[in-house]
């Protein structure tokens, strides 16, 4: 295969594929691709990047109908047989303009799942007199690692039916963001962020497709700190828990 | 809809437990009219039930055993995976509930015949 048959979105939410032809290469992520056609095709093409290491998550797209980090992405590993590439904004945001998503209401959730960390000692903001001790062992603090690698790239939020079905609904990257900071011992904030959580737009409407942990380039698995965050509720709304304080 | 995106185990799991079960609220209806005509007597309902053991009746009755274990594999699925967060062995669940539905199923029909 010399050349890669390569469909790009191109307009906003309304809009079509155009066609260019990408000279194939032994070593070409995907990124390098989208690079060739705005650099040597039609410097018009709209896209994002930053690091290109998979650090910064600006370079997601959907190739070949899946949400993925693009800069991490070998051409050889999504193409078909024919050479065949398609390329689209990633699905459930605006498009500001061709390859471009607008990220805005998915930061906008992170926002209002309490996804932001609220010092216990110093709820003001100032840094505490004394260190938290946080035993790199516990339960807690394992299930906060396990997530806190998020790069914030939005492959997750993509890929998950339920943000198509309901708009209001916060997300996979958003919940899991909500949970490392639930198991965070220093955080003051784990009432609210619970309540934050429970409602009709909150963990409770996952169904468990689990496409965002299927999907996620950091190997990050939102789904289980989704039932994570079902779990804890269940228990301490059964029991009465330590929600607030 | 894309199942590019979709063509995964666990996605799967999730159709297979939302289909199975729109379809089996579908029948619910023609399940309480035949226990309903019980009311109308003894030898209605008889009557019904000997009607039911011919062999298409007895192929649609083997579908819905099939319909109702797997929507229970699945139930048990989700709650595994709330509950106990067995997310890692998902795949293996899925496939798991696929077999015992199958399973089942498969008892249902040698029983009949």
């Amino acid at each position: 295969m010399e050349q890669l048959k390569v469909s790009v979105w191109r307009g906003e939410d309304a809009g079509g594929f155009a066609r260019y032809d990408v000279p194939a290469r032994d070593n070409q992520t995907v990124l390098d691709v989208v690079t060739h056609i705005q650099r040597e095709l039609d410097p018009s093409l709209a896209y994002r990047f930053a690091c290109r290491v998979g650090m910064c998550g600006s370079c997601a797209m959907t190739v070949n109908g899946r949400a993925r980090w693009t800069c991490r992405t070998h051409v050889r590993k999504v193409v078909g047989a024919d050479g065949a590439l398609e390329l689209r904004p990633l699905a459930n945001l605006p498009v500001i303009r061709d390859l471009a998503a607008d990220l805005a209401p998915f930061f906008d959730k992170w926002q209002r799942a309490q996804g932001f960390f609220q010092p216990k000692d110093a709820p003001d903001g100032a840094v505490p007199d004394e260190f938290a001790v946080v035993a790199p062992g516990s339960k807690a603090r394992r299930e906060a690692d396990a997530g806190i690698e998020c790069i914030g790239c939005a492959v997750c939020y993509a890929s998950c039916d339920v943000v198509a079905w309901n708009g209001d609904y916060l997300g996979p990257a958003a919940l899991n963001r909500a949970w490392t900071l639930v198991n965070d011992a220093r955080d003051g904030a784990r009432g609210e962020r619970l309540d934050a959580v429970a409602g009709d737009a909150g963990c409770h409407s996952c169904h468990s497709t689990r496409s965002c942990t299927e999907r996620c380039p950091k190997q990050i698995d939102p789904s289980g700190a989704i039932a994570g965050l079902k779990r804890t509720l269940f228990w301490e709304s059964l029991l009465g828990g330590k929600r607030h304080g | 809809m894309d199942f590019r995106a979709r063509s995964h185990p666990s996605w799967i799991g999730f159709a297979v437990h939302r289909v199975s079960g729109l379809l089996l609220a579908l029948f619910l209806p023609l399940h309480f009219w035949a226990l309903g005509s019980a009311i109308q007597g003894e030898a209605r309902l008889d009557g019904f039930l000997r009607w039911t053991e011919n062999p298409l009746v007895k192929a649609a009755e083997t579908a819905l055993v099939i319909l109702l274990a797997a929507h229970l594999a699945g139930g048990l699925r989700v709650m595994a995976l709330e509950f106990l967060g067995w997310g890692r062995a998902q795949k293996d669940l899925v496939a798991l509930s696929f077999g015992l539905s199958l399973l089942v199923g498969l008892v249902f029909l040698f029983n009949v015949f």
